[in-house]
């Protein structure tokens, strides 16, 4: 799997709270949430990553909460991967449930706001692109990459279960 | 092995399990609130089994907007109710049954020391209080556990917290997982288990005890517990019907790393805006003056909580221009206070006391800030915009503090307001 798109970058303890406040889960419309998303630090970032974009951020992202409208908000403002050194556990497993592609990769140092990045999420290799380097996070783990290639946990249940 | 590793191999059927281990395992108990609950309940149809997996493991809890403040909100609780009676699911708790999802399902007997338990919020850590593995999942993780009753996990490296001496006179199980926090940081703990133990945390009630665990996830833990004892089992046995079994670490267990704390030489402790993590002890914080203090919560909300803080309030009276927010954790709760007279310590004071539920904690409604405002809070995060406007500042310190914080109008030692 292998995503591209331009660079935004956050910084460390980017917190549920920040990508969607308490206040917006009772929307539950995902194309609702996504108007709020990384309200918390930027009002702009829907309209900064409308055309699809790749976040960078650095420890401990998604801390908080196990509201999975966190990665469903990021996903529907057009977020096609999260880039981050750490994530909060959580989130990883939301992230990868509803089928955001996210890495673990500490690359924040070697990538500007805008810069083209490719992804190619299931072994962690990251190229930038407008730079000329390549840049290596970890790969995704084997039972994450099937729930992934099942088209998200509901999918893998139900093949689990027999319903499809 | 440790008491995360024996209740990890028994809920799996395995004979021994180590960390790094991923293991298929069976839960005992799972839990889903009003504001989870609906995108847990629309994934489990997503999923297309007719029933639950078992109407007797689920539990039901309506707390975090209560009574509901929106037409939206309203909707979607008429929704879980549906889910509830459809699936015959008895373990409801509907407003005026229940309270804070963390604080019911210790008080109705839902968690026993042993059990693996999962629930579609993140603070699910609070139930290790009694010696059982339990952690936060998102609402599609949640429908899976519904439909098959199962779940996988990884089995997590254990760090050990051996806490000697004694927590002096208004220092409180709060102040002590603030200042591990605060030692760790707040990713110090991520993908990896808590594992509380030593005299001062063998002196705490139970009610600190969950407090303690409930913060263990904002050191990112995936579970926070305490070694189950005769508390343990004497709280267990009047809330829970029939057997358990507690499990505890084995004398020769294995624990990735271990921190010693002396409790003794502990003072209160404050979160400084905007991360948990940002510590440091009361007489530090300097002349900050705040406009609201809360009392309450799944941290905070409980029997103990309420009694120290009318014991700071008693015969004194809230500051001009503070607004102390307190709120019980659950209707248990209330009733007791009302009882001890906790409740009339409150009101003449001039605090106001709420409908049991999550309040202000999450920024919903009921005592939300504006721009610029200073609170005091009694809860578990500090993140901007967590109670209302993202220029809000809160600051988190145990219910004692919060109480002499209301007192002064500025966050105040608890210890300087009980001698004057
Ligand atoms: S009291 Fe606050 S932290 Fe606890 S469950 Fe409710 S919203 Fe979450």
């Amino acid at each position: 799997m292998k995503i591209r798109g331009k660079a935004l970058i956050y910084g460390d303890n980017i917190d549920t709270d920040i990508i969607i406040p308490g206040r917006y889960l009772v929307l539950q419309d995902p194309d609702e949430l996504a108007k709020h998303a990384m309200e918390g630090i930027d009002p702009d970032f829907p309209k900064k990553a409308r055309e699809g974009v790749i976040l960078v951020a650095g420890k401990n992202f998604g801390c908080g909460s196990s509201r999975e409208e966190a990665p469903v908000a990021l996903k529907h403002a057009n977020v096609k991967c999260v880039i981050a050194e750490s994530f909060a556990r959580i989130f990883y497993r939301n992230a990868i449930n509803i089928g955001l592609p996210i890495v673990e990769a500490a690359i924040k140092g070697s990538v500007e706001e805008g810069d083209e990045l490719m992804v190619d999420v299931v072994n962690g290799v990251i190229e930038n692109q407008s730079k000329g380097i390549k840049l290596k996070g970890n790969p995704l783990p084997p039972l994450a990459l099937e729930i992934i290639n099942a088209g998200g946990l509901t999918r893998y249940i139900r093949k689990k279960l027999g319903l499809e | 092995m440790n008491i995360v590793e024996k209740i990890l191999a028994k809920a799996s059927g395995e004979k021994e399990v180590a960390p790094g281990q991923i293991v298929d395992a069976k839960v005992d108990a799972a839990m889903i609130h009003d504001l989870t609950g609906p995108r847990a309940i629309e994934s489990f149809e997503e999923i297309g089994v007719e029933k639950v997996w078992d109407p007797s493991k689920i539990v039901v809890i309506f707390d975090h907007d209560v009574p509901p403040s929106t037409i939206k909100a309203a909707e979607l609780q008429k929704r879980v109710r549906e889910f509830v009676r459809k699936q015959g699911i008895k373990n409801f708790y509907d407003i005026g049954r229940g309270g804070v999802c963390h604080v019911v399902m210790l008080e109705k007997g839902h968690v026993r020391p042993g059990d693996l338990i999962v629930g579609a919020d993140s603070h699910t850590v609070t139930y290790g209080a009694l010696g059982a593995f339990a952690t936060g999942i998102g609402a599609t993780d949640m429908a899976a556990v519904m439909a098959t009753g199962t779940i996988w996990l990884r089995v997590p490296e254990a760090l050990k917290f051996e806490v000697t001496g004694r927590l002096g006179k208004f220092v409180l199980a709060k102040d002590l997982i603030l200042h591990i926090i605060g030692m760790i940081g707040s990713d110090g703990a991520t993908y990896k288990a808590m594992i509380f133990s030593g005299e001062a945390v063998g002196e705490i009630g139970i009610d600190g005890r969950a407090t303690i665990c409930n913060m263990s996830i904002e050191a990112g833990a995936k579970a926070g517990i305490v070694e189950p004892d005769e508390k343990t089992i004497q709280y267990v046995r009047e809330r829970v019907n029939g057997d358990f079994a507690p499990l505890k670490s084995d004398p020769d267990a294995e624990f990735s790393k271990t921190f010693e704390i002396n409790a003794s030489e502990l003072g209160p402790q404050v979160a400084i805006p905007h991360s948990v993590d940002n510590v440091k002890p009361v007489s530090e914080v300097g002349d900050v003056e705040i406009d609201q203090a809360f009392l309450g919560t799944c941290t905070n909300g409980r029997l103990d909580d309420l009694r120290v803080a009318a014991e700071v309030l008693r015969g004194r009276k809230v500051k001009e221009g503070v607004r102390f927010v307190i709120i019980p954790g659950s209707q248990e709760v209330y009733e007791k206070a009302l009882k001890e007279g906790l409740i009339d310590i409150f009101v003449s004071a001039g605090a106001v006391v709420g409908v049991p539920g999550c309040g202000p904690c999450i920024g919903i409604s009921r005592g939300v800030l504006a721009d610029g405002e200073v609170c005091i809070s009694a809860a578990n995060r500090n993140f901007v915009g967590r109670m209302g406007s993202p220029k809000a500042k809160i600051y988190l310190a145990s219910p004692a503090t919060v109480a002499a914080s209301a007192i002064t109008g500025k966050i105040t030692d608890p210890r300087e307001v009980m001698k004057a």
